[in-house]
């Protein structure tokens, strides 16, 4: 296969990359003033790259000798990716305008763009050395972003916590990818999945293996924020300004899932009796510390971090099945996560106080039923779907997963999964019963854009409510076929 | 013969100048020191035959990393007094790590020879003839050519980010302004005049 060939099915990375280079250029000349119009480029070079996932991108198999899976597992996840990589930039510059401070620069929609080429290289990672490459350039685009606002002390704060913690992250993990290495001899998923398998039969397990497999598992958790790694989420979360941290909670976190799935199944997948202790533990630890440490919470954005943590220990619950249909449940999770995350960051970038700064504290949201409904009609699907109350579709995705670990045997996790989201139902809960039961506050005041920022809210109130169950056929079978791309 | 001489010339400096490094009381002395240690230990990479490693010590460290040092160390404001009753303090600990790392080296060699530790499970047999810059180079521009490209946008991303984080338009700054340089002409800027005897110049 010659090198034009092995491009086009690397197509969306090359669009982006190509498309973020040309738009840096028009962001040096065109300084601050060229926002809009780089915004709008960047959100076009998102769609180019989803519509390059049509071709050969989608499902043409390996790249450039096995680094690069072009497949439909891939294609899945970066569909997710560009979505909300999309929303993220179209949320931004509204919220910026308001807030004093810091203007909104264009190479915030670069960086974004940079880093959706990096997640977009995570997700299709055949190698351990794509796998580093494409977290680094996720990584220090956000490292970048989180700070974006550069008066703002939180900001600052939330950039450099989220670069020094990254970077012990990408320390432990790459010291795990050399252990691998040089214990399997290679860095390709596939050869390390022949040595895995070759260990697994001996009666002597390589301790090397062991361990090299625990230090990439933990580097991967602190990407995805699963508990015991979590403690930066809520800090940075905080800090950032709200569309990076929208960003945050989606795109980032589809990519790291998707690399952790990978790394599971197709690198490791013979190990599954190694690593399925570890996503068992992570996942019931992030389920029970999400819901029980997110009931203390007055900011929003902390609260929905903790949810964050939260829903990423139900979307592990599926990888621990290791099945087809567990890592089917954790895509079609991770799908509805992002819908059901996106609209509450909608909704918390309508919150602003007479004055148009922006307000975070859960008690501004009181009574917001009577100032306004629709709003709190919105939050309020998000929230009962976050909590998995059975009409909203939020349901189906933890049914999903759940129905996966039990079909693996993996009945103590289901059951104890279960139980512990009720904890988390009561934060959710109790927002509810702020907005529609507790005495007004000052209402919010609209902004200019709510036309677009309003309908998107629609839309992800409408994907996520009893509406969405007509796309389970669809979604089903598109992420059976994405799951069936890694087995 | 030449090997050895050379060796034995590459690491008594090496081993002196890296004691001077850190014996030495000027922190710019120091860190001269260190520059030196980084060339013979680059030497000595080339004896054994690992000379892409020696490059990189020279270019990166030596070319690098030191410079920065040395720009950190000018920057800092040295108290040389309080300096002296530190090493006095710490020399016993710095002693017994000082022998633990020494011990450690010697036990390594001497289980080297023993017999090597066979780590790794060696896939691609290392072929002695190619030099392995050769060997390196065909791998980077070839099989992970992608993966380079990629590294490429990483280091873009870190050029951005500085800039983004950094740079802001300060009132009252001068900025340069290449254009107006270069279309300046010598009648702009230059006067030729024929003053009188005795009288001087007026500027």
């Amino acid at each position: 296969m010659d090198y034009a060939a092995n491009l086009m099915l690397s197509l969306p990375e090359v669009i982006l990359g190509i498309g973020a280079v040309i738009l840096m250029m028009f962001s040096a000349w065109g300084g601050p003033g060229a926002t809009r119009a780089v915004s709008w480029a960047s959100v076009a070079v998102l769609f180019g790259a989803g519509v390059a996932l049509t071709g050969p991108a989608g499902h043409g198999g390996d790249a450039y000798l096995g680094l690069y899976h072009a497949d439909a597992f891939a294609a899945f996840a970066k569909v997710l990716i560009y979505i909300a990589t999309a929303v993220a930039i179209i949320m931004a510059p509204g919220f910026f305008q308001r807030t004093a401070g810091d203007n909104l620069r264009p190479e915030y929609p670069v960086l974004m763009l940079l880093s959706a080429t990096g997640m977009g290289l995570m997700v299709s990672a055949g190698d351990l050395l794509t796998l580093y490459v494409g977290l680094e350039l996720q990584s220090l685009a956000a490292y970048v972003l989180a700070s974006f606002m550069r008066r703002d002390q939180r900001s600052a704060e939330a950039g450099l916590k989220y670069f020094v913690l990254g970077a012990l992250a990408s320390g432990i993990l790459l010291y795990g990818v050399s252990l691998v290495y040089g214990f399997t001899g290679t860095t390709l998923f596939r050869g390390i999945a022949d040595a895995y398998a070759i260990d697994a039969a001996n009666p002597v397990k390589s301790l090397g293996m062991v361990f090299g497999l625990v230090f990439v598992f933990a580097g991967l958790a602190f990407k995805i924020s699963a508990v015991p790694f979590h403690m930066w989420t809520p800090d940075v979360y905080e800090g950032a300004p709200t569309p990076v941290t929208a960003f945050f909670a989606s795109a980032p976190k589809v990519a790291a899932i998707g690399l952790a799935v990978r790394v599971a199944v197709e690198a490791m997948g013979p190990a599954l009796g190694e690593w399925r202790q570890i996503v068992i533990f992570a996942a019931l630890a992030s389920i029970i510390l999400g819901a029980v440490a997110a009931i203390g919470q007055t900011n929003i954005k902390r609260l929905l971090a903790y949810s964050s943590i939260n829903n990423v220990g139900f979307a592990l619950v599926g990888l621990a099945a290791g099945t087809p249909e567990g890592v089917a449940g954790v895509m079609t999770y991770m799908a509805i996560y992002v819908a059901m995350t996106l609209g509450s960051f909608l909704v918390v970038l309508q919150m602003r106080d007479a004055d148009g700064q922006p307000v975070e504290s859960i008690a501004s949201l009181s009574g917001m039923s009577r100032t306004r409904p629709a709003l709190a009609a919105a939050m309020a699907i998000f929230m009962f779907s976050l909590a998995g109350i059975p009409p909203l579709f939020g349901f189906y995705a933890k049914f999903a997963v759940f129905s996966a670990a039990v079909q693996a045997g993996l009945f103590p996790l289901a059951a104890i999964g279960i139980a512990a989201s009720t904890i988390g139902a009561y934060y959710y809960l109790r927002i509810v019963k702020t907005m529609y039961f507790d005495d007004p506050a000052p209402a919010f005041v609209k902004g200019e854009e709510g036309a677009l920022q309003g309908g998107l809210i629609a839309l992800a109130a409408v994907a996520v409510s009893p509406l969405g169950y007509l796309a389970i056929p669809a979604l089903g079978a598109w992420s059976m076929a994405a799951a069936q791309a890694l087995f | 013969m030449i090997q050895a001489i050379a060796f034995y010339l590459f690491a008594a400096i090496l081993v002196v100048s890296a004691g001077l490094t850190i014996s030495s009381r000027n922190p710019v002395h120091s860190v001269m020191w260190l520059i030196l240690a980084f060339f013979n230990a680059a030497g000595l990479m080339v004896l054994v035959g690992a000379e892409f490693i020696a490059m990189l010590l020279v270019i990166v460290y030596v070319g690098a990393v030191a410079v920065l040092f040395l720009f950190v160390v000018m920057m800092m404001d040295i108290d040389f007094a309080q300096l002296k009753t530190d090493v006095a303090r710490y020399a016993a600990i710095g002693l017994a790590l000082g022998a633990a790392l020494a011990a450690e080296i010697m036990i390594a060699a001497f289980a080297w020879n023993a017999g090597r530790i066979d780590l790794t499970r060696r896939v691609a047999p290392v072929d002695r003839a190619l030099p392995n810059i050769e060997a390196l180079g065909q791998l980077l521009y070839t099989r992970y050519l992608f993966l380079f490209e990629a590294a490429g946008f990483v280091l873009l991303v870190a050029m951005i980010g500085a800039i983004v984080l950094t740079h802001r338009e300060r009132a009252g700054t001068r900025a340069q302004n290449i254009s107006r340089q270069v279309a300046r002409r010598p009648q702009d800027a230059t006067r030729n005049v024929k003053p009188a005897v005795g009288q001087g110049v007026e500027l």
